[in-house]
């Protein structure tokens, strides 16, 4: 079962290293990773997919935690939160395809962001499902190139999960 | 907290800071820690900071022969005194080679400072001369790791190390320091600001849980406290005392813990686990409630986990988190120091005891009938050698318990473990979590600094010993008398024992030849005279005590006993690996059904 966790770290050399090592040593494999910076200075904010079932995932969050750069650990539930990934796509159109597939892209609410004559290439953002069903639309037209960020995350309503860590 | 807030303030107000060199800081930095002793080697990557050392008055440094037997120094010294202790070496292979030290370290969670030099920043990552990654290799077996490449952060990393080290669940931190940082100038400002928003360990119990665990006390029938090396490294042996006979429930102590409950009181059962005393073994399996005290449910005490203690509920206390609920899960979880949480709960349990106050007799009368049936004990040798146990139970009980006992790995250790009485904290020094060969000899000449009046023995193995005897040349040079009893069976005796056990007596690469009717290569006498060390070779029953007496009374040197015992004899009583601990076999008078020696 697919969890996200969002952690609050301090932006120190190697902590993706460690971060990316507990994971490792256990054997788990991360479906997805984004790294950025949080809305305080010096703090990044790690998003990290892990497929993993919930008494390991207990004990990596508390290894996790251990981390002396690691400041906060949260799993984001589905429910309660916004989920989103970012795609570029670059899609071979020709004459007679391109039109479809610009199609496609406005039913989407997807952006062409570059185009050639022999190809296209789509920005679109969304939550899993989206991107995926824009993917299997445009499979048949030839998909060149793919890049995927990972997914972002954050919690729903107006509590943020710096304010509890700060608040001692 | 202590290390941070007991600074003194050193600049005078209005004046500028001290400029120092970065190697300089480092020195003052120790000094201001209250560091007295270092051991290390040096090589070019430190060599600024060598040369800094020399000068020291406030900092003796130990120039081992290894740096894997300065890393055990360290841990032995920091084990013995609870205090952290700080080991050097070079980069590159400097740096490797107290990777197997930091491990242990981290393992058994001791406070371990270890310093290494590193190429120049500007050549780093360009496979420069004895460049390695060190902070790399040692990010999973360290509790943190820093590299520093600027010399004004030298105070504040060395501080917020040596803070991590011995703080929370201690172990071992790493500070790698180039070259340039080195030698680099920079104003020393003390006491350096300290930032490490993302370590706060919890100390102090929540009330609700304390009480719930004086609840299921109360409610108990057949309590164990399992009293783990977490309530030496939190100095509680005396608060454990004072609990464990308010509720007079049993303490079993394990391998990490022998010594932090005194084996001479009544309440104590032995040691638990795969060689444990068969009352301890069948105490926790048995029982209803299992207080677990700095103690992680380690697969050699647990056994099979799933069969492990069917019936007992779990109080589990300790400083790390990740412990609880690891391995088993606990129905009263306490995040805590030890210490502070015994002293909560010996409150909360009188409270709870003035209602209900519970009746142990039925379980005492079942744990004595245990302890009447199966003393630890051991079958003499037939083949005309020595019984290694009877002269490690003589080397105890002609030392005492005021003396520290370090041993290597394997059936030497655990008849260490089992035959000598230990009656404090800090005597008793082993590698429980890596099982490390060869931690014995420096581990000993580490304590012995650390605590020269002492007494200081190396219960070592003749395999363990050839893997770091090169510190008796340390130990001779700097007047650092430690004993080294060397249980010499002439083979790797512990996987022997399995081989004889489970391997149908295919005794594959453990045969040593140091031993009785062998070539004896190398001669330990020899060897140990080479290195200066009185050295004693002991083959007849008559001549062990007076060898131990002479060791006793010798302290102008290290001394080395040869003891040639024999290599048949097997650490008993054992629960075969992958078993549950109601298996656990018993092997006094009779031999099991598939012991074929």
């Amino acid at each position: 079962m697919s969890h996200v966790l969002s952690l609050l770290v301090e932006d120190k050399p190697g902590l993706l290293t460690r971060v990316a090592g507990l994971f490792a040593r256990r054997g788990f494999n991360i479906e997805s990773l984004a790294v950025g910076r949080s809305e305080i200075e010096g703090l990044s904010r790690i998003t990290v997919v892990v497929d993993v079932e919930d008494t390991p995932l207990e004990q990596v969050t508390k290894q996790l935690n251990k981390l002396v750069n690691v400041i906060k650990v949260v799993e984001l539930e589905p429910g309660g939160s916004v989920l989103r990934d970012h795609l570029l796509i670059k899609v071979k159109v020709d004459n007679v395809t391109r039109s479809q597939v610009l199609e496609a892209v406005g039913l989407f609410r997807a952006s062409v962001v570059d185009v050639a004559a022999e190809a296209l290439v789509i920005e679109v953002t969304g939550d899993r499902q989206k991107v995926e069903a824009l993917l299997r639309l445009l499979e048949p037209y030839g998909i060149k190139e793919l890049a995927q960020s990972g997914t972002l995350a954050i919690g729903r309503g107006p509590k943020s999960i710096t304010e509890r860590v700060f608040k001692n | 907290m202590s290390i941070i807030d007991s600074s003194p303030a050193q600049p005078a107000a209005g004046r500028a800071p001290e400029v120092l060199t970065g190697s300089g800081a480092v020195l003052r930095t120790l000094e201001h820690l209250g560091v007295k002793d270092v051991f290390g080697l040096p090589g070019g990557a430190i060599m600024p900071f060598y040369d800094e050392l020399m000068a020291s008055t406030a900092v003796r440094h130990i120039l081992v022969r290894h740096e894997q037997g300065a890393g055990h120094a360290a841990e032995g010294y920091a084990a013995a005194t609870g205090g952290l202790g700080v080991a050097i070496a070079t980069s590159g292979p400097g740096a490797t080679n107290l990777v197997t030290a930091i491990a242990d370290a981290y393992m058994d969670s001791v406070p371990l400072l270890a310093i290494t030099g590193q190429v120049f920043s500007t050549v780093m990552g360009t496979d420069a001369f004895q460049e390695v990654d060190i902070v790399g290799i040692t990010m999973p077996i360290t509790k943190h790791s820093f590299l520093v490449t600027r010399p004004e952060d030298v105070p504040a990393t060395l501080v917020a190390a040596a803070h991590i080290a011995t703080t929370g669940r201690p172990g071992p931190v790493l500070v790698d320091i180039t070259k340039d940082a080195q030698q680099n100038s920079a104003p020393f400002i003390w006491p350096p600001k300290v930032d490490l928003p993302g370590y706060r360990p919890v100390t102090k119990a929540h009330g609700k849980q304390v009480v719930a665990a004086a609840q299921l006390i109360a409610e108990s029938k057949r309590p164990v406290i399992y009293a783990g090396g977490g309530v030496g490294r939190a100095k509680a042996s005396a608060e454990l005392a004072e609990f464990a006979h308010l509720i007079g429930a049993p303490v079993v102590t394990t391998l990490m813990a022998r010594g932090v409950f005194p084996d001479s009181d009544p309440l104590h059962l032995g040691m638990p686990g795969m060689h444990g005393a068969v009352p301890a073994v069948l105490a926790l399996q048995e029982s209803d409630l299992i207080i677990a005290l700095g103690a992680r449910f380690d697969d050699r005490v647990t056994g099979k986990v799933s069969e492990f203690a069917p019936s007992a509920k779990v109080i589990h206390v300790d400083i790390d988190p990740a412990e609880i609920g690891k391995i088993r899960e606990a129905q009263v979880p306490i995040v805590g120091d030890v210490k502070d949480v015994l002293v909560d709960f010996t409150v909360a349990v009188r409270d709870a005891f003035a209602s209900t106050k519970p009746d142990y007799t039925a379980w005492w009368s079942r744990l004595d009938k245990l302890r009447e049936t199966y003393p630890l004990g051991f079958d003499e040798p037939t083949d005309g050698h020595l019984s290694p146990q009877r002269i490690i139970r003589r080397i105890g009980e002609l030392t005492g318990p005021e003396g520290i006992y370090a041993a290597g790995v394997g059936q030497h250790q655990m008849w260490a473990a089992q035959f000598i009485k230990y009656e404090r904290p800090n005597a008793w020094l082993n590698s429980g979590g890596a099982g490390t060969m060869g931690y014995g000899v420096p581990a000993a000449m580490g304590a012995k600094v650390a605590q020269p009046d002492r007494v200081v023995w190396a219960i070592d193995g003749d395999g363990c010993f050839q893997m770091t005897n090169q510190e008796l040349a340390t130990c001779a040079i700097n007047n650092i008398p430690i004993k080294v009893a060397i249980i010499n069976n002439s083979s790797l005796g512990m996987v022997r024992q399995w081989q004889t056990l489970f391997y149908d007596g295919r005794h594959s690469f453990t045969d040593l030849e140091t031993g009785g009717g062998t070539r004896m290569i190398p001669d330990f006498v020899k060897l140990a005279e080479a290195y200066g060390a009185l050295a004693i070779r002991v083959t007849k029953e008559e001549e062990i005590d007076p060898a131990i007496k002479l060791a006793l009374e010798t302290n102008d040197r290290p001394v080395v006993i040869d003891f040639i015992v024999s290599r048949d004899a097997m650490v008993w009583p054992m629960v075969p690996q992958g078993t549950g601990n109601s298996e656990v076999q018993y092997a006094r008078d009779h031999a099991p059904a598939w012991d074929e020696d």
